[in-house]
């Protein structure tokens, strides 16, 4: 909200500089954004003395005036008739600028040439006297700048109100915490209303059929009214909070909302059937225009102002334009009402329409100061637009709005809340000073809020009153007590930690991906496999249609950053995400969250050095890393497995992956080649992405233990087998590795030949197996026996051979 | 005789000082004490010298001869030696050459400064814990004492995925899920990614929070205050100077927003702190009677913390970042700073 110093001081005395005004507000939970300063709508207008007048030579009305300041003399032709010499008056110099956007320039007036322009009230926009030209006071110094002289200028808070603060969406409300902060009273408006004789009750009525959304409201009558443009101090104080002016009576409610924070309406009584007002629900789908010229189409618990015949508001949020106060209007009926704030604020986001007295009445104006800014509104109405005010008011108020009264403070409460020492008589002068009444009884404070406070109702806010008012910062600074409590292993976390730094080791960076995805891209990136049916979560109010379904995979996302990156010539690129994915359950529960990583290398192994040549990564450089990864998180038993069904990956480079039993924990593979022509990328592609939460039920099974480090030395075989190509290499691992042979430490393939001396189907697995006794030094015929077991079983259930036998041979 | 001997000695241990390499210490050898050298033309003469004398010159000579044959012995030691450190040393390399870097990888930044808050809280005995991003209204608003049509909601822009449901708009219902299933003393953080519709240079859609929550008997705003200044003065450097002042928030009463003295103007206003001389890193407040009441705590009994921090804006304190934006485009010429 903006707030105006100027008007400020009409309430309360302010000595403070504006940055410490800035500063008392922020610190007592009324955040100024910004201060800044208004200035009049001129520049280059500056105080001058009339030296001499003499007639125009060509024209009868026309004066020749020297004008003189302490340094310069100016030559000015002025047709005004109020002038005499010794004047001080506003000199709008060559290159001023006056209201409207005119450029005083260098003229001729009949022949005469002119140095400037000696200026009225009103073409300075200062007031509305247009008669003369405006006459200084003599003492100003000369040359000065007029907005200077004059001080016109203004300082302007923009306020951040909090939603708990209604009572500050106010000048007085603004006023009311400065004075609290200076100790000063407030010196409120006094407003009085000089009635006729003739009884508002006699000519209008007002009828609540729905007192729940209108607990409250009171109107009065003003005629004989003259609807013009606003006196120019009114304009001002307006145009100085950023609101525009329109004409008297407008003006006049808009001056009274933010003066008191009570947004007002004034109807044209012409317009106003039956001379009624009607308070109730909108019918369902019925139409309506409001006061913007836009039509409405309104629901049934749409709260509504009508007359007797047809509605002529929405309440708390737009007048209509069948009853608005036009240039001819004589009478208006004036409204102050109390509405339901959550009923208008449903109205306000079902319509969009966000008016300044609705962000009010949502918020809760002073359901007992409705009839204080009626009475204002009718009494400067009356003044400035000569018209009279009917005897009495209206005051339907069939629901009492409930404020509160005689809430308990503990002292001893307060003090424990904020760990400070503050005395009841502190405590009690910060409550008087916010106006409200305080009764000391038993060691308790009874307080009763004022009813603008709609933030008051529990002792807690009044605990918060007197620290902020007392002061944040005199709090003194303490540290908890720890109360043991179970210590707590998130593993998740550390397994995340864990992963993060593996792969960072690795050479992979790690990114960050909206967790949002389009429509097309979650269908082609389901993560398949999955057997939930890939039901998508999908956002009703997405900012685009982009981004208006969760992601269901993070596939998607590491080849999008994949390609912005390629686009700005990054080539070279090896990326993960950890994140949650999404899939829809039923209607009613929350969706399925489950956290994957997504890992994608493309371009070369490493970055082309002296030393060695770039080598594009492949297949294997991803399945490294998994398996680093994997083994580091301390598992071994995991399998890939291939897989033609993946998508979007190459059907004959795509795999499953199990971990401890889990048959598909996750998916890798090389990204299919149509899905990287469609975005223009060249090069190979390859993805993996794991489902996190496998890989950590897995861990909690297999807790790290120790092993005794191995004493007697380990005995090596190698053997190469020749086997159909179609075998994959692990079936051989696996066949080794099922019977679990005591002696057996470790086998892993160490070579693979096709090409030259191998038939064409077929191709050469060298295997290497290390066996080793834990009480002794094996002998060669203690290997020889469960090696040639092992190798038998590999040739009898692989269809192998040996290539070269020899190696079968005990030494 | 004795004399010639001398001088002998004399001349050849001043060669072999000269010498410079093996050919001459061999040539020097040879004609010394070489078969045909000048120490045996010496011995020639020995006949000449008196019988007696002859005992007294044979070993002399022979010492002469030793020690002719120790020093070009050692001498042609030290060559040998010289000339394995020459072969060394040109077998020389050009250190100045860039080593084999093995690049690694970034941790994205956002990331990091999660990571070290998590660390910082951690050491007060906080514990971490996780919530869903997809959540129910009653956790993300109505626990938090925010219902339905209330002004309060405008401070949070929501995305709806159906009339209960939400991305939630800060990391705070955890704290909910927590309490209902815990009875005080809770020390948790809940670090994570929270949604909200707006985008532009200070706002993304999707951000990251951490929030805090302390409950126990008779924790104080003074702790609280002492709490988030550790904090900030951990994160920020011990001189951080914090203040605290009055805020909303409808799930804490008193409720406060903490900043700090400018990182970039040191306090002076910049346009950074919008010339105010403080950053707002965080909002805060003593929980609400009404969230213990939701829970089914005593407010009478226990009272408690919490406060909730955007990641993404520590981030850009700490390193100078303006776009908030850059943190999602994951451009590596941004993620290779960090």
């Amino acid at each position: 909200m903006l707030v105006s110093l100027k008007w400020l001081t009409d309430y309360i005395d302010i000595k403070e500089s504006p940055p410490e005004i800035a500063d008392k507000l922020t610190m007592v939970g009324l955040e100024v954004d910004s201060v800044y300063e208004s200035h009049p709508d001129f520049t280059g207008v500056i105080t001058a003395r009339i030296k001499a007048i003499s007639s125009h030579p060509n024209a009868d009305k026309l004066s020749i005036c020297e004008i003189a300041t302490d340094d310069r003399e100016y030559r000015v032709v002025c047709g005004a008739p109020n002038i005499h010499v010794g004047d001080v008056v506003p000199l709008a110099r060559v290159g001023a600028v006056i209201p409207g956007g005119y450029t005083i320039k260098h003229s001729k007036i009949r022949g005469e040439a002119s140095e400037g322009m000696l200026c009225s009230e009103e073409e300075l926009g200062l007031g509305d006297d247009a008669s003369g030209i405006m006459i200084l006071d003599r003492n100003l110094p000369l040359g000065v700048d007029l907005a200077k002289a004059l001080s016109l200028g203004d300082t302007i808070f923009d306020v951040a109100v909090t939603p708990n603060r209604p009572d500050c969406l106010s000048i007085i409300g603004i006023a009311r915490e400065i004075a609290a902060l200076t100790n000063q009273k407030v010196k409120y408006p006094i407003s009085f209303c000089k009635e006729t004789d003739e009884d508002i009750q006699r000519v209008a009525s007002v009828e609540i059929l729905d007192s729940n959304l209108c607990p409250r409201y009171t109107a009065r009558m003003i005629k004989d009214i003259q609807i013009k443009q606003s006196p120019s101090w009114l304009r001002m104080r307006l145009e100085a909070v950023g609101m525009r002016a329109i004409n008297n009576v407008v003006d006049i409610t808009n001056f009274v909302m933010m003066e008191y924070g009570q947004p007002l309406h004034a109807f044209d009584f012409r317009f106003l059937e039956k001379g009624k007002i009607i308070v109730r629900g909108a019918e369902e789908g019925e139409g309506f225009i409001s006061l913007d010229e836009k039509p409405r189409t309104l629901k049934k618990d749409t709260l509504m102002i009508c007359d007797g015949v047809k509605p002529v508001a929405i309440a708390g949020i737009m007048g209509g334009l069948n009853s608005e106060v036009r240039e001819d209007t004589d009478t208006v009926l004036l409204e102050s009402a109390y509405f339901n704030p959550s009923s208008i604020r449903k109205t306000s986001r079902v319509l969009g329409m966000s008016t300044d007295a609705a962000f009010r009445f949502e918020r809760g104006v002073d359901p007992e100061g409705v009839v204080e800014a009626l009475n204002r509104a009718a009494s400067l109405i009356a003044d400035f637009s000569g018209g009279s005010i009917c005897k009495g008011y209206i005051d339907e108020y069939p629901q009492k709005v409930e404020s509160a009264k005689d809430v308990i403070l503990r002292p001893a409460k307060v003090n424990e809340i904020l760990g400070t020492d503050i005395d009841i008589k502190t405590m009690n002068k910060i409550l008087e000073d916010l106006e409200m009444d305080c009764v000391e009884k038993n060691n308790q404070i009874l307080v009763t809020p004022p009813s603008f406070r709609r933030d008051l109702f529990r002792e807690i806010d009044l605990i918060e009153e007197i620290a902020r008012l007392n002061g944040y910062e005199k709090i003194p600074i303490t540290l908890p007590n720890l109360t043991p409590h179970k210590a707590h292993d998130n593993g998740k976390l550390q397994l995340k930690e864990k992963i993060k730094n593996i792969l960072n080791g690795q050479g992979y960076s790690e990114i960050i991906n909206y967790s949002f995805t389009s429509f097309d891209s979650a269908s082609i990136f389901g993560m398949s496999g999955s057997d939930e049916g890939e039901r998508l979560v999908k956002i009703k109010n997405p900012l685009t249609e982009d981004a208006s379904i969760m992601r269901t995979s993070l596939a998607s996302g590491l080849l999008e950053t994949m390609r912005k990156n390629i686009n700005v010539g990054n080539t070279n690129i090896k990326l993960f995400e950890i994140g949650k994915i999404f899939n829809a359950t039923t209607d009613d529960d929350l969706p399925l969250e489950k956290e994957h990583l997504g890992i994608l290398i493309t371009g070369d192994r490493f970055k082309e050095q002296w030393h060695f040549r770039e080598t594009p990564a492949d297949y294997y450089d991803l399945k490294g890393c998994l398996e680093t990864l994997l083994r580091s998180a301390g598992f071994e038993n995991y399998r890939f497995t291939r897989n033609t069904n993946i998508a979007f990956f190459h059907p004959g480079k795509s795999s499953i992956i199990s971990i401890n039993g889990h048959p598909a924990a996750g998916i890798m593979g090389e990204v299919h080649p149509e899905i990287l022509e469609k975005m223009d990328v060249t090069q190979k592609v390859f993805i993996c992405e794991l489902d996190i939460s496998v890989v950590l039920k897995a861990s909690e099974i297999q807790r790290k233990q120790f092993k005794e480090i191995p004493r007697f030395p380990a005995v090596l075989r190698d053997v190469a087998f020749l086997v159909d190509k179609k075998v994959p290499a692990d079936e051989l691992i696996k066949i080794t590795l099922e019977d679990s042979e005591e002696l057996l430490e470790n086998v892993n393939i160490f070579d693979v030949y096709t090409g030259k001396g191998i038939p064409q189907e077929m191709k050469s697995l060298a295997l290497r197996f290390t066996y080793r006794s834990g009480s002794k030094t094996l002998a060669d015929n203690e290997v020889y026996e469960v090696h040639s077991r092992i190798v038998e079983k590999i040739l009898k259930k692989t269809g192998a051979k040996v290539r070269g036998a020899e190696q079968l041979n005990p030494i | 005789m004795k004399e010639a001997l001398e001088k002998l000695q004399r001349e050849a241990l001043t060669e072999i000082r000269k010498a410079k390499n093996k050919e001459e210490f061999l040539g020097i050898r040879i004609k010394y004490i070489g078969r045909k050298g000048l120490l045996t033309d010496l011995l020639r003469t020995l006949k000449d010298v008196s019988p007696e004398d002859r005992p007294v010159l044979g070993k002399l000579s022979n010492e002469t001869k030793n020690l002719i044959s120790l020093e070009i012995e050692k001498a042609l030691e030290r060559i040998a030696e010289k000339d394995k450190e020459g072969e060394l040393l040109r077998e020389y390399i050009d250190v100045t050459l860039p080593g084999r870097i093995f690049p690694y990888g970034r941790r994205h930044p956002v990331s990091q400064v999660m990571r070290e808050i998590c660390s910082i809280f951690s050491d007060l005995g906080f514990i971490v814990v996780e919530g869903p991003e997809v959540e129910l209204d009653y956790y993300n608003f109505e626990a938090l004492n925010i219902p339905k049509d209330h002004p309060a909601r405008d401070m949070q822009d929501t995305f709806y995925i159906s009339e209960e449901t939400v991305l939630r708009t800060h990391t705070s219902p955890v704290q909910i899920r927590i309490m209902e299933k815990q009875r005080p003393p809770v020390r948790i953080l809940s670090p994570g990614k929270v949604y909200r519709p707006d985008s532009d240079v200070s706002h993304t859609p999707m951000f990251h929070q951490v929030e805090g929550l302390l409950v126990d008997e008779k924790v104080t705003f003074g702790d609280l205050k002492g709490v988030l200044r550790y904090f900030a003065q951990k994160i920020f450097g011990e001189n951080t100077e914090i203040r605290f002042r009055p805020s909303f928030f409808p799930f804490t009463e008193p409720s406060a927003e903490v900043d700090i003295k400018c990182v970039i103007c040191g306090g002076k206003g910049c346009r950074v702190c919008g010339q105010s001389g403080w950053l707002e890193i965080l909002g805060s407040g003593m929980v609400d009677p009404e969230v213990f009441r939701n829970v089914g705590y005593d407010a009478d009994e226990v009272s408690g913390f919490a406060f909730g921090l955007g990641v993404e804006r520590i981030t850009m304190l700490k390193y100078g970042i303006s776009d908030i934006r850059l943190f999602f485009e994951n451009d590596l010429r941004f993620l290779d700073q960090f």
